[in-house]
């Protein structure tokens, strides 16, 4: 039997977390080249005109792994309604038909006990103990959390560098770091170190950032090349972000079933999203919904909507934002994401909306301010 | 809301006859629409059921909603629309699942907040979740959630739930006869009245009836692989029923199949459909896919519908492995022309006659290469030869 090499999609910083893993446990790992145009283009003829974005992407990613060797998939499941739970199955029959000689392993996801996934595991990965096992996705956690907590701290520090692109500059450095850190004191020291060398860039605190929250569809709102960098260049806006999922939280609570204590998990969300949408619709529907809600309680000025186009949930959650939008004065912007989505319009749109939220900022000021100077 | 439903309850008698429920003829209807019906019947409830779908519900629903929504949703509300001014309660079920370890689409799982947030002036809601998720049991959590808007008597309750899931039965052997739903409903809409006593199956067919079930003798047989929405509604199917039957074709759907066949038939999926339509729509492509007596499949979905989109891959790439029948794609949408479905519908069924009777073309050879020499100019019919 031939050595397994193994690969699977991108999604943002997901990578990391996964050859992390995989490689403590003695696993060859491609990681297909970053997610780019040309990705898409080779996915796109081959998968389902009406197949939501990710799918595309997923196979592009594929088919560029196999030109670097690989001949196993890793990919996970799940029990829908969302399509995604049978993607791997799709995926699968598209590429035996292409001809390409791929095995596809796919990880269900654990609906009763964190059990259930370390078992999956140890098939994949059978030559390990299951103490092997536990320490290796402690070191894929320690990972993901680093992180994440960089990543937003540059959230906040983007939109006030004087100097444009520097922080990005650092960070990326810091993710290459951290994803060749073979353990967890090296994981700490880089941590440390990058976040050290970003609170030493030079920023201007002095004026306030408009705040907006970014919902929607997992792959969309943390894959850059799907959501055209939109975290960037709201920051070269001079605007702040906050994500309502981080994959961190979203491992803590869909994989390890909420076994690390002290991660925000979406109970809150939900909650606040009753009113509107008082049922799971599959997806990230519902979590979209009252993240939105949550964010405008927390003082932010707008919400942008991330979602493929065909993306059920994200389109149930669309229809109930227009209530929302005139219920509570929350400014949205919903952006569908598909192949033939251009970029010249999604910055046009993404410019004439902070343009309207720095608008109705200034408005705000004038009203509250006027009382002081008198007339 | 307390006072309000006591107030009903008292003035039930005459209170509950005067009750109007209004259901719209989209979605789930075609499916479920006797069990709904009779249900509301037996508790002493006018139901109303929306006309048939035309221009005016298009333009309704398609300016009600977000462009995203699939046209089927966009038909749903057009039909609210023109439903709510004219009863007392709109019946809008949450549909979560309809059998065990199943879901339908996350569109139906929101349907009522859509509809709830989506248009203003509505009359109240009747949305019961019905969730068997975890077992057909469930459904009386619905049933009680239901009724007791009509009535506190548990057992009439359960009784209406029974009557209506008689008729419920008989709708569905009714479709395993071969009846299409519309044909099916008027037949049991005629078999329900006093009046009119059921004598086995023949004589007392109407004369369409009597045309659907008598298909027998048509040179071509299609396999049509829809959602009932789509298919039975003639204005969001383009009428492509009725242009298949003047083509002189004979027609399968779906809802001709048996439960047990569609079970079967999706077994041979490595991993199972978590969507009960898809479930339906796969099982019975692939089992006619199976019979010799169809000629070709037509597979007709809306335009960005998420789940026929999955399952309508997994129908084309069997077919196209056993490269046995013809197949063909349609698309619906709001903004369909006709004439270009039946300029598909008319190349589709003459390249299946050709297949299926190749010699009757004559002269024009097209689908063999005998006397065709690759060095000779070959102009229309005509071979010029070279030198």
């Amino acid at each position: 039997m031939s050595e397994l090499k193994v690969t699977f999609p991108h999604m943002g910083n997901m990578y990391i977390c996964i050859r992390a893993v995989l490689e403590k446990l003695g696993v060859s790992v491609v990681v297909p080249p970053p997610s780019s145009k040309q990705t898409l283009t080779l996915g796109s003829p081959h998968s389902p005109e009406f197949a939501c974005l990710p799918l595309k992407m997923n196979l592009g990613n594929f088919i560029e792994a196999r030109k670097l060797g690989a001949n196993t998939i890793v990919m996970a499941g799940g029990v829908g309604p969302c399509r995604f739970g049978y993607y791997a199955q799709i995926q699968r029959e598209i590429l035996k038909d292409m001809g390409y000689d791929y095995r596809m392993i796919v990880l269900e996801p654990p609906d009763k006990h964190i059990s259930q996934l370390l078992v999956e595991l140890k098939q994949l990965a059978g030559g390990n103990n299951w103490w092997k096992i536990i320490k290796a996705l402690q070191f894929a956690w320690q990972k993901v959390a680093a992180v994440d907590r960089l990543e937003k701290r540059v959230q906040k520090l983007r939109p006030r560098e004087l100097k444009s692109g520097v922080v990005d500059r650092v960070y990326d450095v810091g993710l290459a770091k951290i994803d060749a850190a073979q353990d967890f004191a090296s994981i700490r020291a880089v941590e440390a170190e990058t976040m050290e060398q970003l609170n030493a860039i030079p920023v201007d605190w002095s004026q306030p950032c408009l705040k907006i929250g970014l919902v929607g569809e997992i792959y969309i709102l943390l894959e850059p090349f799907a959501n055209f960098h939109i975290e960037r260049r709201l920051g070269q806006l001079g605007i702040e972000v906050e994500r309502s999922i981080y994959l961190s939280e979203w491992v803590n609570e869909n994989l390890f079933l909420g076994l690390v204590r002290g991660v925000k998990d979406s109970e809150q969300a939900k909650a606040k999203a009753r009113p509107y949408l008082n049922h799971f619709i599959g997806g990230h529907g519902q979590e979209s919904v009252g993240h939105a809600i949550h964010f405008q309680d927390q003082g932010f000025a707008g919400v942008i909507q991330l979602a493929p186009f065909t993306c059920m949930p994200e389109i149930v959650a669309q229809s109930i934002f227009a209530k929302v939008r005139v219920e509570r004065e929350l400014p949205t912007l919903s952006l569908i994401i598909d192949e033939h989505a251009g970029e010249a319009g999604l910055v046009t749109r993404l410019e004439a909306f902070v343009d309207l939220l720095r608008r109705q900022q200034q408005l705000k000021e004038a009203v509250t301010y006027e009382p002081i100077f008198g007339h | 809301m307390n006072n309000v439903l006591n107030q009903q309850l008292q003035n039930r008698e005459k209170a509950v006859q005067r009750l109007k429920v209004g259901i719209p003829q989209a979605l789930l209807y075609y499916q479920y629409i006797p069990l709904w019906k009779r249900f509301f019947e037996e508790l002493g409830a006018e139901v109303v059921i929306s006309a048939p779908t035309n221009k005016v519900t298009v333009d309704l629903g398609v300016k009600q909603t977000v462009d995203e929504a699939c046209f089927p949703v966009k038909l749903y509300f057009g039909h609210i629309l023109e439903l709510a001014d004219q009863v007392d309660y709109l019946f809008v079920p949450r549909l979560v699942s309809v059998e065990e370890k199943s879901f339908i689409c996350p569109k139906f799982l929101g349907l009522p907040d859509m509809v709830r947030h989506g248009i203003d002036r509505l009359p109240k809601l009747i949305s019961p979740n019905v969730n068997l998720h975890k077992g057909k049991h469930q459904v009386y959590k619905s049933v009680w959630e239901v009724g007791k808007l009509f009535t506190n008597k548990p057992w009439k309750l359960y009784q209406a739930y029974q009557k209506a899931y008689q008729q419920q039965v008989k709708y569905q052997q009714l479709l395993l006869q071969g009846l299409f739903p519309p044909d099916a409903l008027a037949y049991l809409e005629v078999l329900t009245t006093p009046e009119v006593m059921p004598d086995s199956d023949q004589a007392d067919c109407s004369p369409e009836l009597a045309c659907t079930l008598e298909q027998e003798d048509l040179p071509l047989t299609i396999a049509v692989i829809s959602h009932p929405y789509n298919l039975y509604d003639d204005h969001a199917s383009m009428g492509l029923l009725t242009k298949l039957r003047t083509m002189g074709v004979k027609v399968l759907t779906p809802e001709n199949v048996a439960e047990e066949t569609i079970k079967q038939q999706n077994e041979k999926l490595p991993k199972r459909l978590f969507w009960s339509m898809g479930q339906r729509l796969v099982g019975s492509a692939f089992h006619y896919l199976e019979r010799a007596d169809v000629d070709g499949i037509i597979h007709m979905a809306a335009f960005g519908c998420g789940p026929d989109s999955f399952t309508g891959e997994l129908i084309e790439r069997e077919l196209r492995r056993q490269g046995k029948k013809g197949y063909l794609s349609l698309t619906i949408d709001e903004h369909t022309g006709e004439a270009g479905v039946v300029t598909r519908l008319e190349a589709f069924l003459d390249m299946l006659q050709r297949r299926s009777d190749p010699v009757s073309l004559g002269d024009k050879v097209i689908n063999s290469n005998k006397g065709i020499n690759a060095d000779k100019v070959i102009n229309g019919n005509k071979v010029i030869k070279g030198e």
